[in-house]
């Protein structure tokens, strides 16, 4: 009875009949390979049509604040940069700290980058003045301009809060600090559209976000 | 043939030590184990109460947050630990040499055998290694809060 020829042995005989069929599999598998499509960042938000163009995605309207050195800052402070965004306040002892832990890593990889910037909103308008927040930005060691720190009435933060940047955030007097918040790090790209958004005290949502921002980036350098 | 006596003394001698090395022994396994149980509860709260601004190493937040990794600071002031943890604290304090002012919260519905089991974690975690620390103890500490 003949024995079956095992892989490697069709291998070899091809290898030694065929030598350009063997080369043209393996260069149809290398094409394979390199040619796996680019991974894309979605698109988050309410989306509408337009006549003129086929979909109109939601993206972050204009806004003005101040910034911990008392400067108004508007969307144009965003403008051609990819941004890190999310909402904190000072005194807040349960998640922030970890949330700003992990910003402050992700931060440290892309110090003076030109495209990657960090913006976080304060949701406690009674206390955090721009000059806490400025304390608070030297305290963590991350008071620059690739970092802003931004303060606005309720309404105004509250309002990009929950309708535009789609993060929770509330007064609760019950709660231990006095707020709840959720703790989304929301990816704007610049286009200002949301591609994405994570849990910023979760280790492995934050994995995948350093493993989304050079896959954002990679989209503008083409 | 020799008498075998001194044989025998030797033989009951050792027997003897052997025996009181196994009960000094197993004193001190349960003490450790009993040391041991405290810091594992102990991890268990530090997750919950503490992890979010000293961190999973204990490495603390810019200047925001102290390290816990000073083991001198966490030496010379053991006995405060625990009124720092049940009153929560203000005062300024220095941490590696860096100064750190900012409020820490109060825990006031800890129990003495959490804030015993915490800083047993702590205080045997991040390079410190002080052993033991009893909730009477922690009794004691807290009846000499400012």
């Amino acid at each position: 009875m003949p024995k079956l020829p095992t892989f490697v042995q069709i291998l070899f005989s091809m290898k030694l009949k065929f030598p350009p069929l063997f080369i043209l599999m393996l260069f149809i598998a290398a094409t394979i390979v390199s040619c796996s499509p680019d991974r894309k960042l979605p698109i988050y938000g309410q989306r509408t049509l337009s006549s003129t163009v086929d979909t109109i995605y939601q993206t972050i309207p204009a806004f003005s604040l101040l910034n911990q050195d008392s400067m108004l800052i508007n969307n144009k402070t965003f403008d051609n940069k990819v941004y890190i965004a999310d909402f904190f306040f000072t005194s807040c002892s349960t998640i922030c700290p970890e949330m700003h832990r992990n910003m402050k890593n992700i931060f440290e990889q892309y110090k003076d980058s030109p495209d990657l910037m960090f913006l976080s909103h304060t949701i406690d308008f009674k206390y955090d003045k721009p000059h806490v927040l400025k304390k608070y930005a030297q305290k963590l060691g991350v008071d620059v301009p690739q970092w802003q720190f931004a303060y606005g009435t309720k309404e105004d933060i509250y309002k990009l809060a929950e309708q535009n940047y789609l993060v929770a955030v509330n007064e609760d007097s019950t709660a231990r600090d006095g707020y709840i918040h959720q703790g989304w790090l929301v990816l704007i790209d610049k286009e200002k559209r949301i591609r994405g958004a994570y849990d910023g005290t979760n280790k492995e949502a934050v994995a995948q976000l350093i493993k989304d921002i050079p896959v954002l980036l990679a989209e503008y350098k083409k | 043939m020799q008498s075998p006596i001194p044989y025998r003394k030797l033989l009951v001698r050792m027997i003897f030590l052997i025996t009181l090395t196994v009960i000094i022994y197993s004193c001190q396994d349960a003490e450790r184990l009993n040391q041991d149980i405290y810091y594992t509860n102990g991890r268990d709260i530090y997750i919950k109460k503490c992890q979010n601004c000293h961190g999973d190493k204990g490495q603390g937040l810019g200047q925001l947050v102290p390290p816990l990794t000073d083991t001198v600071y966490l030496k010379e002031n053991k006995r405060k630990i625990a009124c720092f943890i049940k009153n929560g604290m203000s005062e300024k304090i220095m941490v590696h040499g860096q100064s750190y002012e900012d409020k820490m919260p109060a825990f006031p519905e800890m129990a003495n055998i959490d804030i015993a089991q915490v800083t047993v974690y702590i205080s045997n975690s991040f390079g410190n290694n002080q052993g033991m620390y009893t909730t009477e103890a922690v009794a004691a500490d807290l009846k000499a809060c400012p």
